[in-house]
């Protein structure tokens, strides 16, 4: 399984250098201008100057190699250097964001906490309800359990997030008040009132987030789970005398855990890149809203960054779904 | 003879779908008594292993039904129980092997964990006593090297020796009855062998009565004490096994031992098969369900069904000319 592990990242290389080509060009050609949101009192000649600042002068081979050598080179470099305290990487260049003049990367890492709090948590939350939801309904299919079930998640999926944001917004914010309707992301945990205050805030985004998760994983464990109860090992069980909770947890649920949770690692890309629409619903200041004002502003060198840390995520987590599947079913060999 | 250990009568299940209720096993009555091997016959669809998986309430409901009948195993009653007291005695008292053996096992749980399992819940054995019975039934039953097999998944073994799994997994809490479900129709002529002294040697050492369902007539001639033939969901003719293959009372029964190729008389033409097709059982029974395929059915078949009708020697057939018709 090492080996494996290592070829696989091995040819990850040439997929993420081909994927970082295409979303370099992609960028490129698409229509938009940095200088497009600065005031109309600058003039044309001084607009020119801002964009050949910018490095936009150069053919775009050349930026394409800046951007590799900024990004694989000068980045880690400096990372080192925060991290040790030696200074290794010297004057080098980082890739710095068009509109703030800071790192791109220092961006990022100031903006993952709130993401990964809000819709990480919600990703659990939502896992944690969709697993015994999905295992229930399957035990008992077209029983009063499932039916609610299949209804509530035919909701929670249907209904956009825009719309069942709002909705609670309106409900237990404006006319309950029990919950703050905006995520305030410069709040401190200091105490117990403070922690309790975090909670507060978190339960409208994360409960959102979570109903729309459990939505779609609790679908997939009901079908997973439906398609292994009526195979013969499982009738072994209940001739062996296992208990019906047993035969449950035991022998259906390893066998069914195997596609879902192939679908749960391939989600966890999608918890970095952020819940884009919830964020703006609730003003969360993560990711998502990093990236939507980039592409707003045509800060090329964010949004390349940002799209291109998401295509690493989705090819590691790709792996890492892969190699939990062998872990949980011997029968695959990896050679 | 010793004392009647099951005791099944009337019963009768159903399987209800959307369009139509299939009635799969029509008030089947029979004994099982302590030490013996009863073999139970007929073809595909004549409801040998929905008799025997009604007894012990591993059909799924929906659709299944047991409309009616009582299972009387040791003074209680098996179809009045709930479902937690019935799974005391399925894997303690009373051992199920199964047709498939490839697919009958979890894959991806260990032979030694799927082994422990019903005597570590049933004896309630410490895992390390748990561990060296289950070595010790494997080795039993003929696997080589049974310590380091314990830790090997289902998928590294072959169909045979997962059939052997699974007789050691029945067996493995010492059960009084063992019910076996056509064990080595997925299997070939030469594990089929192996399998059947198997069985045969550990029946002599446990002294437990075998259920044996089959379609290999051959197969149930060779362990049998007594056999059940069943049609059609119910049981046509019952009789001790050599007797009943000496002297078949029932007319499915001689159609059904004239279809055995035997070795002096191949090469002469054709196999012999029985004309016509099986009952649907799309309606409860209202004459005997082989009466279209019968030679010899008389009115009287089209029109009721044909009780159980005892005759000398420990026998019964359901056959209004049973009584009547000798020898062919």
């Amino acid at each position: 399984m090492f080996h494996y592990t290592l070829r696989r990242l091995a040819f990850a290389i040439p997929t993420l250098l081909f994927i970082s080509v295409i979303l370099f060009l992609l960028l490129d050609l698409a229509p938009g201008d940095p200088t497009a949101s600065l005031p109309l009192t600058i003039p044309l000649e001084v607009r020119e100057k801002i964009r050949l600042s910018l490095g936009l002068g150069e053919p775009i081979h050349i930026r394409y190699a800046f951007w590799l050598k900024q990004f694989f080179v000068n980045e880690p470099l400096h990372l080192i250097s925060s991290l040790t305290g030696f200074d290794v990487s010297g004057e080098r260049l980082r890739v710095i964001s068009w509109q703030s003049r800071s790192p791109v990367v220092d961006i990022v890492l100031e903006r993952m906490p709130q993401t990964l709090w809000v819709v990480g948590l919600s990703y659990v939350v939502g896992i944690l309800i969709a697993v015994p939801v999905g295992i229930v309904s399957a035990w008992r299919s077209n029983g009063w359990f499932d039916q609610i079930g299949t209804f509530v998640s035919m909701v929670g999926f249907s209904v956009p997030t825009f719309f069942s944001g709002v909705l609670l917004i309106v409900i237990f914010s404006v006319h309950l008040g029990w919950f703050p309707s905006i995520y305030d992301t410069t709040h401190r945990v200091t105490d117990l009132g403070s922690f309790f205050h975090q909670i507060r805030q978190m339960v409208l985004p994360v409960s959102v987030l979570a109903l729309y998760n459990a939505a779609q994983i609790s679908r997939f464990m009901r079908a997973s789970t439906l398609d292994n109860l009526h195979l013969d090992y499982v009738r072994t069980a209940r001739a062996k005398g296992m208990p019906e909770r047993r035969v449950l947890l035991v022998h259906v649920l390893r066998n069914s855990l195997g596609p879902v949770v192939t679908v749960i690692a391939l989600g966890v890309p999608g918890i970095f890149g952020g819940a884009i629409i919830t964020e703006q619903v609730f003003k969360v200041n993560g990711l998502g809203h990093l990236l939507i004002t980039a592409i707003q502003a045509n800060d090329l060198p964010m949004v390349q960054t940002l799209t291109f840390i998401f295509a690493v995520l989705i090819i590691l987590f790709n792996l890492v779904a892969d190699l939990l599947l062998g872990i949980l079913d011997p029968r695959i060999r990896y050679g | 003879m010793t004392g009647t250990l099951l005791e099944v009568r009337g019963l009768r299940t159903v399987f209800r779908t959307r369009e139509k209720t299939v009635h799969a096993v029509n008030s089947v009555s029979f004994d099982l008594h302590e030490g013996e091997v009863l073999g139970v016959v007929g073809e595909s669809g004549s409801g040998k292993s929905v008799t025997m998986m009604s007894l012990l309430g591993l059909l799924p409901s929906p659709p299944a039904d047991i409309v009616e009948g009582t299972v009387t195993f040791d003074g209680r009653d098996l179809l009045s129980m709930d479902t937690a007291e019935l799974r005391r005695i399925c894997g303690a008292e009373i051992g199920f092997v199964f047709q498939n053996p490839m697919t009958s096992l979890n894959p991806v749980l260990t032979i030694g964990h799927q082994l422990m399992e019903p005597m570590r819940h049933h004896l309630g054995l410490s895992a390390r006593a748990a561990r060296s019975r289950a070595r010790e039934f494997l080795d039993l039953v003929g696997i080589p090297d049974a310590g380091r097999r314990l830790n090997d998944h289902p998928h590294q073994f072959s169909g045979g020796m997962c059939q052997r799994v699974m007789i050691a997994m029945a067996l493995s809490c010492t059960p009084r009855i063992l019910i076996a479900d056509e064990p080595t129709t997925a299997l070939d002529v030469t594990i089929q062998a192996q399998i059947l002294d198997l069985v045969a040697s550990l029946r002599e050492r446990f002294g437990m009565a075998i259920v044996w369902i089959s379609h290999d007539l051959g197969v149930v001639a060779d362990i049998a004490d007594r056999v059940l033939v069943m049609y059609g969901g119910r049981i046509v003719e019952t009789a001790p096994a050599d007797d009943l293959f000496r002297r078949p009372r029932h007319p499915y029964t001689r159609a059904l031992l004239e279809t055995v190729p035997a070795a002096h008389r191949c090469g002469r033409g054709r196999l012999a098969t029985i004309p016509g097709q099986t009952p649907t059982l799309v309606e409860a029974p209202r004459c005997c369900s082989f009466a279209p395929r019968c030679t010899i059915a008389i009115t009287r078949c089209r029109e009721e069904v044909p009780p159980a009708i005892s005759l000398p020697g420990h026998r019964e057939a359901a056959c209004f000319l049973a009584g009547q018709h000798n020898d062919p």
